[in-house]
């Protein structure tokens, strides 16, 4: 894995010792310190303090503080509380988690335990993507290895605190990485999301109350109780606590994952992390956080990554991976390819989306076979708009901004897709098509 | 029906995990098609059975997730990736070139039953595309000679 001089290993910096997996290797560095302080020290309330104090915010993609998650599951529940590990890691150009998941599970384990403490729940699960089985049997071993030295289960370190945690496996569906449809996937059913309110926290999981977080959130939670708050937050910009897994992909030299600081300048990212653009061609475009995010152009490049700058410069930080793209590729193409995912993947529950990606999956393929019509591009406009805010759940929104965005950046590329030719970036190739 | 003793250990320890029975039901047929390859209506009805549910309601939840198969497929099963990070680094490409070789269309298999080609969506290899997975198995940056080099190993293992 390629490593960067800019790099602040925090979540990261057990990644390249011998046996990172094991528990041995765990306790040796710092291992299961913050659980125990949490169950022996300190309050639900001084927990949820430290929490907030560090400005640590979901890494999932939504960048909701976690503090204030965790904070609204009531205290009193008849039915019995969750927490649910979203490892369901399928937004394009994301890998991190897998690798936080690979290197250093019990990280993991200890960020679920401390929300189990903080909330009084009793039983965890780990949602891990179809795809991932080889990190079902490391998290199955770790968990093995948890419950043989008295983390998990029973009367835990003599505390009478009781957790049990399990894995659980998807079966490739982008839609269950979405919170409520995560919930309904893990019930055994049909990966539909829920309407909300309630949420989650209060109507979770076998409609008890659920904390759900990403993997990066609660593998960041046990280095915040062990060196505190106060220090996570300043390694950030403020109101964006600590460091952030960076996934570079693309038209970049040295693609990889990358753990920076919370606000590291994108340029910098792109040139001196990511070894600047493929082959010393130009840059043109990058998607700052994963495919649901609006592309961004050589103006933006400024930009600090954190939630709030990447936000006023008209994106989204989202899952943290950064999509390069050179002078040489077709961003209609690009739109086109993109857009036939979210129609491949939306759950059809919802008419604008189920209907509105399909339409503009068609559309975009006209325009890059060369069949558009000069008003295809307000087409594309109107049935994006169209389909904003309409849903259950952020798919269709995840569908539609990119697109607008899109088409607002690069119009004189579509424009360009009108002569009545297929693509002029690259003629004799077919469009990208997915097999259903 | 019977299934495996090794099978029958996973789902026992499955059934261990939730309050309610269903929960087990995506995991349970994704281990049920590893070993067998494929969902059989003889298998669907047995864990209908097991998990108190009816034939429709696991045919419905089936018919939902991309990795589960009413079908079978090939020895070694080849995902490759063309979503956006894997396109930029020649996976559409990849996935041609994989066509050719193995002379499929998507969704076919060849007539040995070794290898069966799909198109899939991110795999989560975005950092070393363009990437591929052969059943479970991550192959990453690969170029069309590392593929037909991974082809010819693949094929030696057959026997």
């Amino acid at each position: 894995m390629p490593v960067s001089e800019h790099e602040v290993r925090v979540l990261t910096k057990r990644f390249d010792l011998p046996n990172s997996a094991s528990i041995d290797t765990y306790l040796a560095h710092d291992g299961y310190q913050a659980f125990e302080k949490a169950l022996k020290q300190m309050t639900p309330e001084s927990i949820l303090e430290e929490l907030k104090r560090s400005n640590l915010r979901g890494r999932g993609g939504a960048g909701f503080p976690t503090g204030m998650k965790w904070g609204f599951v009531p205290k009193e529940s008849p039915k019995p509380k969750y927490i649910v590990c979203n490892a369901d890691e399928s937004e394009p150009g994301t890998c991190k988690d897998r690798l936080l998941m690979e290197k250093d599970p019990h990280q993991l384990i200890e960020g679920i335990l401390i929300a189990g403490v903080v909330v009084g729940s009793h039983q965890g699960y780990i949602y891990v993507r179809g795809e991932y089985r080889y990190l079902l049997e490391i998290l199955d071993r770790a968990l093995e290895e948890a419950y043989a030295r008295g983390y998990l289960g029973k009367n835990i370190l003599g505390t009478g605190f009781d957790f049990e945690l399990a894995t659980h496996t998807g079966a490739g569906a982008y839609e269950c990485g979405e919170e409520s449809a995560l919930l309904e996937s893990l019930e055994g059913k049909r990966g539909i999301p829920r309407i909300r309110p309630p949420f989650p926290a209060v109507v979770g999981l076998y409609g008890g109350p659920t904390v759900l977080n990403n993997v990066e959130t609660f593998s960041a939670v046990p280095a915040i109780l062990r060196e505190g708050g106060e220090w996570y937050a300043q390694l950030g910009t403020p109101r964006n606590g600590g460091t952030r897994l960076f996934v570079l992909s693309g038209h970049v030299n040295r693609p990889g994952v990358y753990e920076l600081p919370m606000g590291f300048p994108l340029r910098k990212m792109i040139e001196e992390v990511g070894g600047g653009i493929l082959g010393g061609k130009k840059f043109k475009a990058v998607i700052p956080g994963g495919s649901s995010t609006p592309v961004l152009t050589a103006d933006a490049l400024d930009t600090p990554m954190d939630f709030d700058s990447v936000a006023k410069a008209g994106s989204m930080l989202g899952s943290g991976a950064v999509i390069v793209m050179h002078e040489d590729t077709c961003m209609v193409k690009v739109a086109l390819r993109l857009m036939q995912f979210y129609a491949h993947e939306s759950c059809g529950w919802c008419i604008p989306c189920r209907e509105g990606t399909d339409w503009l999956s068609k559309t975009l393929h006209r325009f890059h076979s060369g069949g558009a019509r000069e008003e295809d591009i307000g087409l594309i406009e109107h049935l994006a708009k169209n389909m904003l805010g309409r849903t259950f759940c952020p798919l269709g929104d995840a569908a539609a901004m990119p697109v607008i965005s899109f088409v607002k950046k690069f119009r004189e590329e579509f424009e360009m897709h009108l002569s009545g030719r297929p693509c002029p970036f690259e003629s004799k190739q077919e469009p990208a098509t997915v097999s259903r | 029906m019977q299934f495996t003793p090794q099978l029958e250990d996973k789902l026992k320890k499955l059934m261990r995990n939730y309050p309610i029975k269903r929960s087990a039901l995506i995991p349970m047929l994704l281990f049920a098609q590893d070993e067998q390859g494929f969902l059989s209506q003889e298998t669907i009805a047995e864990i209908a059975g097991r998990l108190e549910l009816t034939v429709p309601q696991v045919e419905e939840t089936i018919s939902y997730y991309s990795m589960l198969r009413k079908k079978p497929a090939g020895k070694y099963h080849l995902q490759v990736c063309t979503n956006i990070s894997c396109l930029l680094r020649g996976g559409e490409e990849l996935f041609e070139h994989a066509r050719k070789k193995l002379r499929l269309a998507p969704g076919e298999t060849t007539p040995d039953n070794l290898f069966s080609l799909e198109e899939v969506e991110c795999i989560g290899a975005c950092a070393w595309a363009p990437a591929i997975q052969v059943n479970y198995q991550f192959h990453h940056e690969l170029t069309p000679e590392r593929f037909d080099q991974l082809i010819r190993e693949l094929e030696r293992s057959r026997t």
